[in-house]
């Protein structure tokens, strides 16, 4: 009876242990082996060539920049939609007029299809005829402004509309943590007097500790996923102003057929969300520790 | 509770609203119509004609013929059916995929258990999304490039939903496992007649949470398909914008909105439904 409830678990088991295996973990190890072999090329097979992928890697300038500005997307993008879903969350969980029609609108384009979005946005962003130009016009008397084709804007340009995509949906994870806060800790604050500002300092931050530790991790893993828009919108453009870590590796192997070099950058993709993983355990456990 | 007694009192018993909550309700509401201009700046533009789109003038005439347009210009019957089909075959896939390995990872212990179910939540890090040139390789060893089954099978076994079951699945008491296995049930009818019927609000936040995702997915289907006849609602979408460059901003909105309308109409419709679902799937 003992083996047969065993066999049974482990065919239970065995579909999606078998697929994600497949598509995740092999994956993950076929990328560092295959970042050492050469890329096939008509009659020449892939053959192994060491570190050679890694050092065109580190000679290729557009790497760097493709990493620079990730690390500028992430930096921009991160704190911000952080700190919007929270002023969100706290927004739509207060006693606001038309707090549902609010949370609607802050949710909604979390529904929305990053394409789509690029779509709506782009059109946003034309100079001149687009609203934000006429917007900057009516209030501060720009002239027109080319904000997805000149250097300087178009990364800016590219968060924002990650930021707006993302913090609706941050504001969900911190509306639940905020419902799940006992009352009584806002009631006995209340009592003792404390104002608005030190029970949020006091009471409702620290409380929502973990859920920002769980939020902030996943907006860095968006940081990295979410290049949909990018590859419609400027296609990392103008001069790789807006390609990130992603886009090099879709320009890299679906765009030139180099496959090694975009395993190479995959391997450092990889590397980057190992650390993270790494840093999040850490957090993680000196937390419960703490508690 | 004060909440709920609040709007039963009468308007000049509640005290003026102070002036920092005037500006705070200012900048919610400010927030909430930036968040929502592009959405409506499209809808204006799709529903007036050609020359309105850069106009706004609150006396021009409404009209449907940008959809018409959008509908006709390219196969958007054909990519609507594509996703649908996709979106099925992904989340059929997971319900069944994921609930038979959610239900082992719950009731075991054991060390090697612990082992394997760490090996699943790599993936909550570790996407397909970022394993694209791997897997496009891989696919293409199985002959499945340019197939529903190709987009749709990285995403089937899903570390996510083998999370969030195992834990609806643990709040399940044993007492009731006892009980049906004293009726005479086996392992495969207590999960169908006790478990899943527990879990029903897990599986209702799993399911929208994933066919929201997979409804809106984009670089794995742009790399893996090729042809009109496989191609989502998403690659189909991006593919019209760029080829169109002669860029007529209201025939583009009208497709924008016609490919994110099933998705919008249904989360207008069933928003609260939406949200709790959402928050369901956060809590971990």
């Amino acid at each position: 009876m003992q083996g047969r409830a065993r066999l049974h678990a482990w065919l239970m088991l065995a579909p999606a242990m078998l697929l994600l295996v497949a598509f995740t973990h092999y994956p993950a190890v076929a990328t560092l082996w295959h970042s050492f072999f050469s890329t096939p090329r008509g009659a020449r097979p892939s053959r192994f060539v060491g570190a050679a992928n890694y050092a065109a890697l580190a000679e290729d300038p557009v790497f760097w920049q493709a990493m620079w500005n990730n690390l500028i997307y992430a930096l921009g993008t991160v704190p911000l939609s952080v700190g919007l879903a929270l002023a969100m969350a706290l927004w739509v969980n207060g006693k606001l007029r038309g707090r549902a029609a609010l949370r609607m609108a802050y949710f909604t384009p979390t529904v929305l299809p990053m394409i789509a979005v690029a779509n709506l946005w782009l059109f946003f962003y034309t100079p001149d005829y687009g609203l934000l130009d006429r917007i900057t016009g009516a209030l501060l008397g720009w002239g027109p402004t080319n904000w997805i084709g000149s250097r300087e804007t178009a990364l800016g340009a590219m968060m924002a509309i990650a930021v707006w995509k993302e913090a609706g949906f941050f504001m969900i994870f911190y509306l639940a943590a905020l419902q799940a806060i006992p009352p009584v800790l806002h009631e006995a604050a209340a009592v003792e007097g404390a104002s608005r500002a030190r029970v949020f300092w006091r009471v409702t931050l620290p409380l929502l500790g973990p859920t920002t530790l769980f939020i902030v991790v996943n907006a860095v893993i968006n940081s990295f996923r979410l290049v949909d828009h990018i590859i419609v919108m400027t296609h990392g453009g103008p001069d790789n102003a807006t390609a990130l870590l992603l886009t090099y590796i879709y320009d890299a192997g679906f765009r030139f057929w180099d496959t090694a070099l975009a395993s190479a950058a995959t391997v450092v993709l990889l590397l980057l969300l190992g650390l993270l993983a790494a840093v999040q355990f850490l957090l993680l456990g000196r937390r419960t520790h703490y508690r | 509770m004060s909440a709920a007694i609040a709007p039963a009192l009468p308007a000049e018993t509640r005290a003026m609203p102070r002036l920092g909550t005037v500006l705070e309700t200012a900048a919610a509401w400010l927030l909430g119509l930036v968040w929502v201009a592009p959405l409506l700046y499209a809808v204006w533009a799709a529903f007036h004609p050609t020359g309105y789109a850069t106009r706004f003038d609150l006396t021009a005439p409404l009209t449907l013929a940008n959809f018409v347009a959008a509908w006709n210009a390219a196969p958007f019957a054909q990519y609507f059916l594509n996703t649908v089909l996709l979106v099925s075959f992904v989340l059929a896939g997971q319900f069944v995929l994921c609930t038979l390995a959610a239900f082992v990872f719950a009731r075991s212990a054991s060390r090697l258990m612990g082992l394997l179910f760490a090996l699943v939540l790599v993936q909550l890090m570790i996407m397909p999304d970022m394993l694209i040139v791997e897997n496009y390789r891989t696919m293409r060893a199985l002959g499945l490039v340019d197939s529903i089954l190709g987009i749709g099978l990285p995403y089937v076994a899903s570390g996510f939903g083998i999370f969030l079951l195992r834990q609806a699945f643990r709040q399940v008491p044993r007492e009731l496992e006892e009980a049906a296995r004293v009726e005479g049930c086996g392992t495969l009818a207590i999960l169908l007649r006790v478990y899943v019927p527990l879990a029903r609000p897990t599986y209702l936040a799993y399911g929208l949470t994933s066919v929201s995702y997979h409804w809106n997915n984009f670089l794995w289907p742009l790399v893996i398909t090729n042809t009109v006849e496989v191609r989502p609602v998403t690659v189909g979408l991006a593919v019209f914008a760029s080829t169109d460059q002669g860029i007529d901003w209201a025939i583009i909105s009208a497709a924008t909105l016609l490919s994110a309308a099933p998705l919008l109409l249904a989360f207008l419709l069933f928003q609260r439904q939406f949200v709790q679902s959402f928050m369901r799937a956060g809590i971990r």
